[in-house]
């Protein structure tokens, strides 16, 4: 097996073939289960208030993947959604843009026409998504024709299946041939944490999509319940710091579906600050895939800044 | 003496359907028409106000969507309910008001009837407020009158049952959803109508209240961006002209009646009118 990058000898060697793999996944401290949750929900209780609270809105608006992945979707509704991810409040020029615009293949060339010059990323999920059953040879495909196509992030979904039969070294292969194919573009690895199970599984796939060079670890689709949730994001923050320690390298973390409310947003950025760093609290290391979660903040922005609530009449429908 | 120890109620909010306590943590003593203590009542703050309209807002696509002839069913079901209750009822009104039992006994009887009454009148709206209009040209023009979205209702501080029932009643009879601030110094009798609105057939959300102080609350309400209409009946002298104000910086509905309302009196469509939208629409003839 091929490592991506350079890495240093204790995790060169857990890459060298499919049994030591298995063995450094393996020996990856169990995670706390009761801890964890603890922790997470101890954060969740910290409160952020005026100013510190509107400098959050704003960040989080930076991190926005705005995401659309439904069967119905159009080209007019992703060039609704590409204005909006430039302009995402038109009364008030000062909102910051989204990150990316995050949609299927065949929606890219659309969004990236649109997009072009503004600085906003195209994001396109492939590998056959959201299940990530298919063959090798069509994933391949797919990736490269959203990368064809304009699209600057690719999100693949790593191959459940597999993983929890135990085929880490497929695995491995499969992201290592989508980097390949993705070239220039980041790579986000979904893990799809709501098939994992247990919190072991997710640290274990985590060290899994780093080692084998995802730029991102993701936590779902959106299509699985539950999806992302705050415990699940704390392991895979702590694999990202951990990897930082021990590589040097940067590396992402973006939790999608179901955060569909300030407050909640708010929580992760308490848990990226805290579990990995002020270094994360950045559009490049840090996402939210979400599509409601947009108009919540800015109704909480407008809220902060005129003293009155606002409502769901000042903000666009999608 | 018997040693059974009393068992005191908690009073609390009516938020989308459930009993919370005050999201402040803050309580009120309530007192009786001469200043006995009777109870400790939540006492609502802004954020209970949002919830409450957020819980309004997502009852209203469901209520509004329902026919008047459900809607009115539902609240006949109320009035059956509050029946069952008029013991209690009465019970409240004359502690709280500091009337006699028998004056409290037409104020309750006067509150259901005037329930029925509203309840009756849902699948009329539309037949004397809507109208086929006669235009030049081959077209059908029909308008129809449509509830106007969530209604801030401050009720009134004086009639505690009967006052209370006039003003909500009318709001939700022709599909708009509410969020109550009750009477400030009265709000048992209030609560005990949530109690009945939560064993009837009315949706969560539909009816919301929030006992507090008016003065605190309201403005929140007047400005909240998400609130279509406003009835000032309840709201203190001194800062209507305020509330107007910051209702108008989001083009709400106002009902300005007068301070003092006679809520024994019988009431006419004024109050049903006041949080109605007319639709007009035109269709093409012979198609």
């Amino acid at each position: 097996m091929a490592a991506p990058t350079t890495l240093p000898s204790a995790l060169a060697d857990a890459v060298r073939d499919e049994s030591s793999l298995r063995r450094f996944l393996h020996g990856l401290p169990g995670v706390d289960q009761v801890g964890v949750e603890q922790r997470a929900a101890g954060l969740g209780t910290r409160s952020i208030k005026k100013a510190s609270k509107l400098h959050a809105i704003d960040l989080a608006i930076s991190m926005v993947d705005l995401t659309t992945l439904e069967g119905a979707d159009t080209h007019g509704k992703v060039r609704s959604l590409a204005a909006k991810a430039k302009r995402p409040d038109p009364e008030r020029p000062d909102v910051p843009q989204v990150a990316a615009v995050c949609v299927y293949p065949d929606m890219v060339k659309t969004a990236a026409d649109d997009l072009v010059g503004t600085g906003i990323n195209v994001a396109s999920v492939a590998t056959a998504f959201p299940s990530g059953r298919s063959t090798m040879d069509i994933k391949l495909a797919d990736t490269r024709f959203a990368v064809e196509q304009g699209a600057s992030e690719v999100d693949m979904v790593i191959d459940r299946g597999a993983f929890l039969s135990g085929r880490y070294g497929q695995v491995f292969e499969e992201i290592v041939k989508i980097k390949e194919a993705c070239g220039d573009a980041h790579l986000k690895v979904i893990l799809e944490t709501g098939e994992l199970v247990t919190y072991d599984n997710v640290r274990r796939a985590s060290w899994l999509a780093l080692l084998a060079g995802g730029d991102f670890i993701k936590t779902s689709t959106g299509k699985v319940q539950p999806a992302a949730t705050l415990p699940v994001t704390h392991v895979m923050l702590q694999a990202v710091r951990d990897w930082k320690q021990q590589t040097g390298e940067l590396r992402g973390v973006k939790p999608a579906g179901g955060i569909r409310t300030t407050k909640d947003a708010i929580k992760y950025l308490v848990a990226v600050h805290e579990v990995a760093g002020p270094e994360w609290l950045d559009p490049h290391l840090f996402r939210f895939g979400a599509s409601t979660l947009l108009n919540d903040l800015l109704m909480q922005r407008r809220t902060q800044l005129d003293g009155h609530y606002s409502g769901p009449d000042y903000v666009t429908v999608d | 003496m018997s040693d059974r120890l009393t068992v005191a109620k908690t009073y609390k909010l009516y938020i989308g359907g459930k009993f919370p306590r005050s999201e402040s943590g803050r309580s009120y003593p309530v007192t009786d028409s001469k200043g006995t203590f009777l109870a400790n009542a939540a006492q609502g703050s802004r954020k209970d106000a949002r919830d409450a309209v957020s819980a309004a807002r997502k009852a209203f696509g469901g209520w509004s969507g329902t026919t008047a002839y459900n809607r009115g069913q539902v609240l006949y079901r109320v009035a059956e309910v509050l029946e069952g209750r008029r013991e209690q009822f009465i019970t409240e009104v004359a502690t709280s008001e500091g009337v006699a039992l028998k004056k409290a006994q037409s104020l309750v009887d006067t509150a259901i009837d005037r329930w029925v009454w509203y309840a009756g009148w849902t699948d009329k709206i539309a037949a004397v407020l809507g109208s086929s209009n006669p235009v030049a040209g081959p077209y059908f023009s029909f308008s129809t009158p449509e509830p106007t979205g969530v209604v801030a209702v401050l009720a009134p501080q004086q009639s505690s049952l009967l006052g209370l029932i006039s003003v909500i009643a009318p709001v939700i009879a022709s599909g708009n959803t509410c969020v109550v601030i009750t009477s400030q110094d009265r709000p048992l009798p209030a609560i005990t109508l949530s109690e009945v609105l939560a064993t009837s057939d009315v949706p969560g959300g539909v009816v919301n209240i929030i006992t507090g102080r008016t003065a605190e609350i309201a403005p929140w309400l007047a400005s909240h961006g998400d609130v279509n209409a406003l009835d000032l009946t309840g709201a203190p002298e001194s800062i209507r002209a305020d509330l107007e104000r910051s209702a108008a910086g989001t083009v709400k509905r106002v009902l300005r009646n007068k301070v003092n309302e006679d809520f024994t009196a019988t009431p006419d469509m004024s109050r049903l009118r006041a949080f109605l939208e007319t639709k007009t629409v035109w269709h093409p003839m012979g198609v």
